[in-house]
């Protein structure tokens, strides 16, 4: 009988296998080679060979590169979901909403499709049909009408692009795009 | 054995009468007890059954609704547990059985006094928790742990008609949460409540009317929150609830609107005014910000539930290790074996750890937890009984050290996760060491093996568990002798469960009238034939020999075939009536048609 395992390997052949990479870098089926001999030793029953019954657990396993086992290991469903947050953030996106001032309904928007200002920007003016223009730590958004605004996690309206990108992301809670008369105090030229 | 009048001793025991021998055994409280007690004549069994009041029914489906009213007339607490334990991890199939219904409608007319039910691995409706709520007067405490099939609007029901409701515990039992506003229905004459446990439920439940609740229940002991009560609510429910015993926090985390330094205040403020609070849970999305509002609380802790918090170290051994008279732990493999060097250092009174994986299917180690760390605890805490540990290595070496410092453990539950790991210095498998558990630990009630592992360590286990109660076996054993030494070596076995071992045939039918001696045994993706199964049916009538198996009918497949599950377990009730399609309980009686799934027909449901 045999276990759903995807890492069933006659001989250790991956440990003197000549390849290209970094040391340190595992492919996913890098597993535990030493088991390996034994497992061929057991399980092999000839009643196994003749009927389907190892059919039906292949079944349940999705061809992925670590099949999944059933049940294993032992730990609730309950538990299996809650970890960690830091995770679910990166599956699920993060999406905030964008309201433009004088635009009647407020959009959403998932910051984690974006890995740098520029992008997010460029997503915005396309979003909204409007330019925004480039930023300066000096001048904010010189030269355009509208200025990119966020809440932070203290509830404060700060201009989007003067801290990194990764901090923004952590502390944005929504996104505002002011009409830049209104900007004046966050840095917009006139 | 004196011949001091004999006789005498005779006519004392036939004259009591029945009313004094009930008041006698009214102070014998254990199930184990009153059982043996009942069995002593069949005057004693008659006194006994007429004045138990508590019965305890491991397997739901060893004995019937009919049978338990027909024994006990008049019983006020009742407690039965359903599916086999393997359904935790999802192994038994959804439809399997273990459905209260029946048994709540016919102890609605039987027992009017009904005041306790509790309930482990049952499918519960909506209609029995209304049956519960309008057939027992006095009903005060409903336990429903790892239950599932009910909604929140059972739960109104139960709140709105239970006057005297002292006990709502939903353990960690699926619900499905309509709304939160089921609490409201807790009449504002409701005051008598003293645990309330609602942390297995995803959505909010109305503040307002928990707080109400909570000021007009003086006497509450255990308050568990859900996950969805964030950190700044707590200091007004702590305020009402100082008395608070046991105390669920629910996610430790602030709303983004709040100011993170007085909500830390607020908290710290309230849990110093909690005197009698002894164990805490919950910490679902604590930060390490929020930590040292426990301090005031920490050194009178006993119990610690922090598996789902995603703190690391330091933080959380920084905790922890301030937590001087802690008895019981619980909290992820982030704890690592440094913090757990911490705690053995510190935590002189624990006495049952349990450590959970952070990620149980990373393809490898996210933390540095070894055996190092649990070695450490089995050194430096005396008082250590019961270990759940999860790892991803082991040696033979370490397991020999545990079994020799902690020779009084009572539960010993192992899992390195990925299958068949042998001992990572040696490349042994771990026979050896688990053989030192068996060996060292004469009171060991409870083991789970893990690892590499041959048919000598069930020899070991044969030979040296003789208090074992409960083993859990996967992806062990070599052949039906592993089986074989188990069955017929560990005289306290009552529940056994396999999956994934090479065991078949020749041990269970060589071993069969072990399993009446059992509470269960659970088979699953082993090599046990339908044949087999058959013939185990036919031998033993008292047990019920269940195949549960999702790829239909076994007459579709060779008789040598294995099955996928099988569960068997002794009952005095026969067979079932509600099985699934993919259940089939085999017929002792060959005459009749041998197996039959439902309703005596070859057809599947």
């Amino acid at each position: 009988m045999e276990c759903v395992m995807a890492h069933e390997k006659d001989l250790n052949l991956k440990a003197t296998e000549l390849r290209l990479g970094l040391p340190g870098t595992e492919d996913e089926s890098d597993k535990e080679i030493v088991s390996n001999f034994t497992n061929n030793k057991k399980r092999t029953l000839p009643e196994d060979e003749d009927c389907q019954s190892n059919s039906n657990s292949n079944d349940k396993t999705p061809p992925t590169a670590k099949a999944q086992i059933v049940g294993w290991p032992p730990v609730r469903s309950n538990r299996k979901n809650s970890f960690p947050s830091k995770k679910a953030e990166t599956e699920s996106g993060m999406y905030v909403k964008v309201s433009m001032d004088g635009a009647p309904y407020l959009r959403k928007i998932d910051l984690k499709m974006y890995r740098c200002y520029p992008e997010l920007l460029k997503a915005l003016e396309k979003m909204f049909k409007l330019s925004i223009g480039e930023y300066s730590e000096r001048e904010g958004y010189k030269g355009s009408e509208f200025a990119p605004a966020y809440e932070d996690k203290d509830g404060d309206l700060m201009l989007v692009g003067d801290v990194p990108f990764e901090m923004f992301l952590s502390s944005c809670k929504r996104l505002r795009i002011m009409k830049g008369s209104e900007a004046k105090g966050l840095g917009c030229g006139i | 054995m004196s011949t001091l009048a004999p006789h005498f001793r005779t006519v004392m025991v036939n004259t009591l009468p029945l009313e004094v021998l009930e008041h006698i055994f009214s102070s014998i409280t254990t199930d184990k007890d009153r059982n043996s007690i009942s069995l002593v004549s069949k005057t004693w069994n008659e006194a006994e059954r007429c004045c138990r009041k508590n019965v305890f029914i491991g397997n739901c489906y060893a004995v019937s609704p009919s049978i338990l009213i027909r024994r006990f007339p008049d019983i006020r607490s009742v407690n039965i547990k359903g599916k086999p334990h393997f359904a935790d991890f999802d192994l038994v199939p959804e439809g399997w059985g273990a459905y209260f219904y029946p048994w709540v409608v016919t102890m609605a007319t039987a027992y009017p006094f009904l005041e306790e039910i509790r309930l482990k691995r049952m499918v519960v409706c909506d209609e029995s928790l209304e049956l519960i709520s309008k057939s027992f007067k006095n009903f005060k405490v409903l336990v429903l742990q790892s239950c599932e099939g009910f909604t929140t609007d059972g739960l109104a029901a139960i709140a709105a008609n239970c006057r005297n409701l002292r006990e709502l515990d939903l353990g960690e039992s699926e619900v499905e949460d309509l709304s939160g506003h089921w609490l409201s229905h807790f009449p504002d004459s409701c005051t008598s409540l003293v645990s309330l446990n609602i942390a297995c439920l995803a959505s909010e439940v109305s503040f307002s009317a928990l707080e109400r609740l909570v000021a007009r229940s003086p006497h509450l002991r255990t308050l568990r929150l859900n996950r969805a009560v964030s950190i700044e609510k707590l200091p007004k429910l702590l305020r009402h609830a100082s008395q608070l015993v046991e105390f669920g926090t629910g996610s430790y985390s602030a709303d983004t609107q709040a100011d993170v330094s007085e909500v830390f205040v607020n908290v710290s403020q309230a849990f110093s005014g909690c005197n009698k609070l002894k164990g805490l849970s919950g910490f679902w999305e604590a930060a390490p910000a929020y930590f040292p509002t426990i301090y005031p609380v920490h050194s009178k802790l006993t119990s610690l539930n922090l598996s789902y918090a995603t703190v690391e170290i330091p933080d959380l051994g920084k905790l922890i290790s301030h937590c001087h008279n802690l008895q019981r732990l619980w909290v992820l493999d982030y704890v690592e074996d440094s913090g757990l060097e911490e705690i053995a250092n510190s935590c002189k009174e624990l006495q049952e750890l349990r450590v959970f994986p952070s990620d149980p299917f990373a393809p490898g180690p996210n933390v540095s937890l070894t055996e190092q760390g649990l070695v450490a605890v089995s050194v430096g805490c005396p008082k250590l009984q019961s270990v759940l540990y999860f790892c991803r290595q082991m040696t033979n070496d370490a397991l020999v050290t545990i079994a020799r410092n902690r020779p009084y453990m009572i539960r010993f539950r192992l899992c390195i996760i990925e299958p068949q790991t042998p001992d990572y210095s040696t490349l042994e498998p771990l026979d050896t060491g688990f053989g030192a558990i068996v060996q060292h630990c004469k009171e060991l009630r409870r083991l789970s093996l893990s690892g590499l592992l041959t048919d000598r360590v069930f020899e070991y286990i044969g030979v040296h568990a003789k208090k074992l109660e409960m083993l859990s076996l996967a992806f062990a054993g070599d052949s039906d002798l592993g089986l074989h030494y188990v069955l017929s070596g560990c005289e306290s076995l009552r529940k056994l469960e396999i999956r994934d071992c090479p065991f078949g045939d020749e041990a269970l039918l060589a071993n069969a009238a072990k399993l009446e001696t059992m509470r269960s045994l659970w088979m699953s993706n082993c090599s046990v034939s339908f044949e087999a199964c058959k013939l185990l049916a036919q031998k033993l009538p008292g047990l019920n020999v269940e195949v549960i198996d999702e790829r239909g009918h076994p007459d579709t497949r060779p008789e040598s075939c294995p099955v996928e599950k099988l569960y068997v377990y002794r009952t005095v009730s026969g067979r079932r009536f509600d099985t699934p399609g993919f259940v089939w309980i085999i017929d002792e009686d060959p005459s009749s048609t041998p197996y039959s799934n439902g309703n005596r027909s070859l057809a599947s449901a």
